[in-house]
């Protein structure tokens, strides 16, 4: 599903931040990307939705080359991708029903289905009572799962979530994860990167390990021998 | 929805209607327009003092060329109004004697397009000078009548501009007339300056045009960077350029319509408050003139001004600040 060949980033001012990486991703695989601050955890999730563009290498989403991709297909590649950031990153003037609706509303979804949709999505972040709070009222961690809510809520095949739980406490942080694995159960590709090591080892999944930039560790070989 | 599933899906065009049929596309483009045309009406309420603002510059740039030419339009209405009779004065030689110009006169008056003759003997005319011009004791002065004979001639109403041309023509070229003048050349003249304040009006029309664009790109462009974070985010989730661009473009064009509308009612107002001047000024006249406003055409091409300005301004705006925002 996703596919880097010997990718590399460096940012205007010569920081390199991702130094030659290749690995390969399968459809409906979950994916930890562990590393410390600066490792380069960010630069690679931002790499596949075409927050920023490789300075070097290779990259394929869905066995299409982003390098080739047009620029006005972009937003196409984008929809399907959900993204979940540790910001958060909603619409603060809308109520939390608006926000997860968005995506739908891109897509121009007929009304009647995008109200089924939201509600079921919420549903499953356990918010639907608040759908006309503002994003101000909630929690951190309501706010994440809002986030959440509108990252699956067009049913996306990839998720990326980039230090879900970086602000909460260990108990929510367990909650998201096991909501990342319903997705992952029902079908979505999903990477998720985080610092949070013991939460990842109880989690047992596969695990990318980034350390300045470069793969240290893609967690293959560890999943062969377990 | 899975907006793609695998690789022939992102690879191919990616237009709704190649996988969902032209209906169906058709229906989310109309959508998608109807929510961002009630989206950005619905914010230009809710930020009723700053869009009013916007509308009264742009309403007052607007009513300006427009009272100007409804101006122009009344003056030249009064204008052809004159233009019916203009008169003719026949200078004659001053060798001829009365008997001479009154059959002269009685030739002229028995022509055709010729409604009334009038002779004005040197001695009518003189009596006149001294009556009108205060030149008395100059007069007095002069050894002889130095005014020759002259033959007022009002052609008829009916004739055309060209046929009283040709009538003049012909008058000028008899032996006995030394030099025709007609009184129809301040009203060429006054056609003149209208054309040139018309011409004007034109120049100060299109600079102010210009000013609803700079004003309208200018409230677009404020607009844009108070809702970058709004941008970078639907930006972020799969909005295209277009979805982002449209509530911005309706925004240009609901201020544009209101500074069309709000030109319109500037417009009438200052009629209705000329109005009962005017034809006080016209009854002194013996005239029953009557300011005409802007009407209903008028009105109309003044929202479309307004509506097609407004669009231009937000396009341009949109056009140079939206491509710079990209998701970080």
């Amino acid at each position: 599903m996703i596919r880097l060949n010997g990718v590399g980033k460096r940012y205007p001012g010569g920081k390199e931040a991702l130094r030659n990486i290749s690995l390969h991703i399968n459809r409906g695989e979950l994916v930890f990307v562990t590393g410390h601050s600066g490792a380069g955890k960010s630069t690679l999730l931002r790499l596949i939705p075409l927050l920023e563009r490789p300075t070097r290498g290779q990259i394929f989403v869905a066995n299409v080359s982003l390098a080739r991709l047009p620029r006005r297909r972009i937003p196409l590649l984008r929809r399907g991708i959900g993204m979940i950031f540790q910001d958060h990153r909603l619409l603060y003037d809308r109520p939390v029903f608006d926000n997860v609706a968005l995506p739908l509303i891109i897509a121009g979804m007929p009304y009647r289905e995008i109200g089924r949709r939201v509600r079921a999505a919420l549903d499953k972040v356990g918010l639907l009572d608040k759908e006309r709070h503002y994003p101000v009222t909630l929690s951190s961690g309501e706010q994440q799962r809002v986030g959440i809510a509108r990252a699956v809520v067009a049913r996306p095949p990839i998720l990326l979530a980039d230090e879900p739980t970086g602000n909460l406490d260990p108990a929510l942080s367990g909650e998201i994860m096991r909501l990342f694995e319903q997705f992952n159960e029902l079908g979505a590709t999903m990477m998720i990167a985080s610092h949070d090591v013991t939460l990842i080892n109880r989690l047992g999944h596969r695990r990318l390990t980034l350390a300045d930039g470069k793969l240290i560790d893609d967690g293959v070989e560890r999943r062969r021998e377990t | 929805m899975t907006v793609w599933n695998g690789a022939g899906r992102l690879e191919a065009p990616m237009k709704p209607h190649q996988s969902h049929g032209r209906r169906r596309f058709l229906k989310v483009w109309l959508a998608q327009h109807v929510r961002a045309l009630l989206g950005s009406l619905g914010a230009f309420t809710r930020n009723r003092i700053p869009s009013l603002m916007t509308a009264g510059v742009i309403g007052i740039a607007l009513a300006l060329p427009a009272a100007f030419l409804v101006l122009l339009d009344n003056i030249q209405t009064l204008a052809s109004g004159w233009q019916g009779q203009p008169h003719a004065s026949l200078f004659l030689r001053r060798d001829l004697n009365a008997e001479q110009v009154t059959r002269l006169a009685q030739q002229i008056g028995a022509r055709k397009g010729v409604v009334h003759v009038r002779i004005i003997t040197p001695e009518q005319g003189l009596a006149e000078l001294r009556e009108l011009s205060g030149f008395r004791q100059v007069l007095a002065l002069l050894p002889s009548n130095p005014l020759p004979p002259v033959i007022e001639v009002e052609p008829s109403g009916a004739l055309t501009p060209a046929q009283v041309d040709s009538l003049i023509d012909e008058l000028a070229a008899l032996p006995s007339v030394a030099r025709i003048r007609l009184d129809r050349d301040w009203l060429q003249r006054l056609h003149a300056i209208l054309y040139l304040f018309e011409r004007g009006t034109w120049v100060v029309a299109a600079l102010l045009g210009i000013t609803v664009i700079l004003v309208v790109g200018n409230t677009i462009r404020l607009d844009i960077e108070n809702r970058r974070d709004e941008i970078v985010i639907v930006k972020l989730i799969g909005a295209t350029d277009a979805f982002v661009r449209r509530p911005f473009l309706y925004s240009g064009l609901w201020h544009g319509l209101a500074g069309g509308l709000l030109a319109c009612l500037l417009v009438e107002t200052g009629r209705l408050l000329l109005t009962g001047p005017a034809s006080h000024l016209a009854s002194l006249y013996g005239s029953r003139f009557e300011l005409t406003g802007i009407g209903f055409s008028g009105g109309l091409t003044l929202l479309g001004c307004g509506a097609f300005l407004g669009l231009v301004g937000s396009r341009l705006a949109v056009g140079w600040h939206l491509s710079a925002i990209e998701p970080r």
